[in-house]
């Protein structure tokens, strides 16, 4: 199966960020301010891709509105025929520097919510006031015209509040709403007892956004990313090893997934050191994990293996201490009915303070 | 429901493009890459808020020499598929 070019790129622009959500996607060891690349750098990085064929352009961090130089590499990433997404908590925005992203081709803005409702919102961001300026700001973005998500990261401190999201989500006029159940990597693995939703919550979302979906087909769109511990079958993550996706961390290095770095053993490159082309066909850590060849059973034999690829290969080495097992989400997995149990078990557990994402 | 008098429009943050990369017309949005063939491609070209769904056709039709009841089918169900996927209004 030969390598086609990837659809994405992300570009973590920096580590800072104002909010300290738990279950940040961030690594642990998170890099301080000195460790970012310059405008310069990342001009390049938007030209190498486009010349690659990426197609999206996501911008993100921590939170990439710290950077000063946003406008000017959104602008570029435009005139290279790339389409800009922004991934924000939004509370850095005002109507400024919005309106300047607008006229440099931002095309799209998605503003993560912690909750429905302020207390519980900025409890989760442990940002005072986040919530209120997310809302004033999601309402300049449809008014300039640009597509807006809602990005409602759901756990079980917020489940409850999970129809007055969708209604808010309505309620600003969101082309799209992204219901995601945390991924238990990085941060999220961390605070994992204070995350995990009972089972019970997990169904009734479940079946509260499969109702809101179809209500809502031709108003706004639901994405939703399950909780894989109470699934059957394992999420096709990042649509396949180095198949679609590559991450950009701010320091420059390129990875497979923006949580490949747990994984020990890898090696990432840098751009500059090696163009990206090169990085993404030839790089070891793309290599390591493309395709199918590097499958253990149950996966090798599986028939779904061209479908999920095996899932999730950070989650490999964090449940089963190896990134080339099967993800032990699978109902394949030798073990699937211990993670499960783990998982039910979490859910229990008398645990509501967070370890804040903190630098 | 999409009739003959439907008047398509591209949904905030839609854009279409030709894909070098991939020689291809493409529809992009938030989280989105839509591949368009030659057909859909020039169907896209024409929703622009402004055309119904039978003046997309007629152009169509005329254009390809092609019988103009089976193009108003085809660009029915297919900005149908666009309104479905939360790409256009109609």
């Amino acid at each position: 199966m030969s390598t086609a070019a990837p659809l994405a790129l992300m570009a973590e622009l920096t580590h800072r960020c104002p909010l300290q959500c738990p279950y940040c996607s961030n690594p642990l060891e998170l890099l301080k301010a000195g460790r970012e690349r310059d405008t310069a750098f990342w001009l390049g990085v938007i030209g190498e891709a486009a010349a690659l064929g990426v197609l999206q352009i996501h911008f993100s961090g921590g939170e990439p509105t710290l950077r000063q130089d946003l406008a000017e590499l959104v602008a570029h990433a435009t005139a290279r025929g790339l389409y800009a997404n922004l991934i924000t908590s939004a509370v850095l925005l005002d109507e400024e520097k919005l309106r300047a992203l607008k006229e440099a081709g931002l095309g799209h803005v998605q503003i993560s919510i912690q909750g429905a409702e302020a207390e519980t919102a900025d409890r989760i961001g442990n940002y005072r006031g986040g919530h209120a300026k997310k809302l004033a700001l999601a309402r300049l973005v449809t008014r300039m015209g640009m597509s807006l998500t809602i990005n409602a990261v759901v756990h079980r401190q917020n489940l409850a509040e999970l129809t007055a999201m969708i209604d808010l989500a309505v309620a600003l006029e969101a082309d799209r709403l992204e219901v995601a159940h945390v991924q238990y990597h990085g941060w999220a693995l961390r605070n994992r007892a204070a995350l995990m939703p009972t089972r019970e919550a997990f169904e009734t979302a479940d079946a509260l956004v499969t109702r809101r979906r179809e209500e809502l087909r031709g108003t706004m769109m639901i994405d939703y990313v399950v909780p894989d511990y109470y699934a059957q079958a394992p999420k096709t993550c990042m649509g396949g090893w180095g198949r679609q996706f590559l991450n950009v961390t701010p320091d420059g290095r390129v990875l497979p997934c923006h949580a490949a770095e747990s994984i020990p053993g890898l090696v990432f490159e840098r751009i500059g050191e090696r163009s990206l082309c090169d990085i993404w066909y030839g790089g070891a850590a793309f290599e390591k994990f493309r395709g199918t060849a590097w499958m253990q059973e149950p996966c090798s034999s599986c028939a779904l293996k061209e479908i999920d690829f095996g899932g999730c290969r950070c989650q490999a080495l964090a449940l089963a201490g190896d990134a080339a097992a099967t993800d032990p989400v699978c109902h394949f997995s030798p073990r699937h009915a211990a993670v499960l149990a783990m998982a039910e078990a979490e859910s229990q557990a008398d645990v509501r303070e967070f370890v804040y994402r903190r630098l | 429901m999409i009739t003959r008098d439907s008047v398509p429009a591209f949904r905030r943050g839609i854009r279409q493009k030709f894909d070098a990369a991939r020689n291809t017309h493409v529809l992009l949005g938030p989280e989105r890459v839509i591949v368009l063939d030659e057909i859909a491609a020039a169907i896209t070209g024409l929703v622009d808020a402004k055309h119904s769904v039978a003046e997309i056709a007629a152009e169509l039709a005329a254009r390809f020499s092609a019988d103009a009841a089976v193009v108003e089918a085809d660009v029915t169900e297919f900005v149908s598929g666009l309104v479905e996927k939360g790409l256009a209004t109609a």
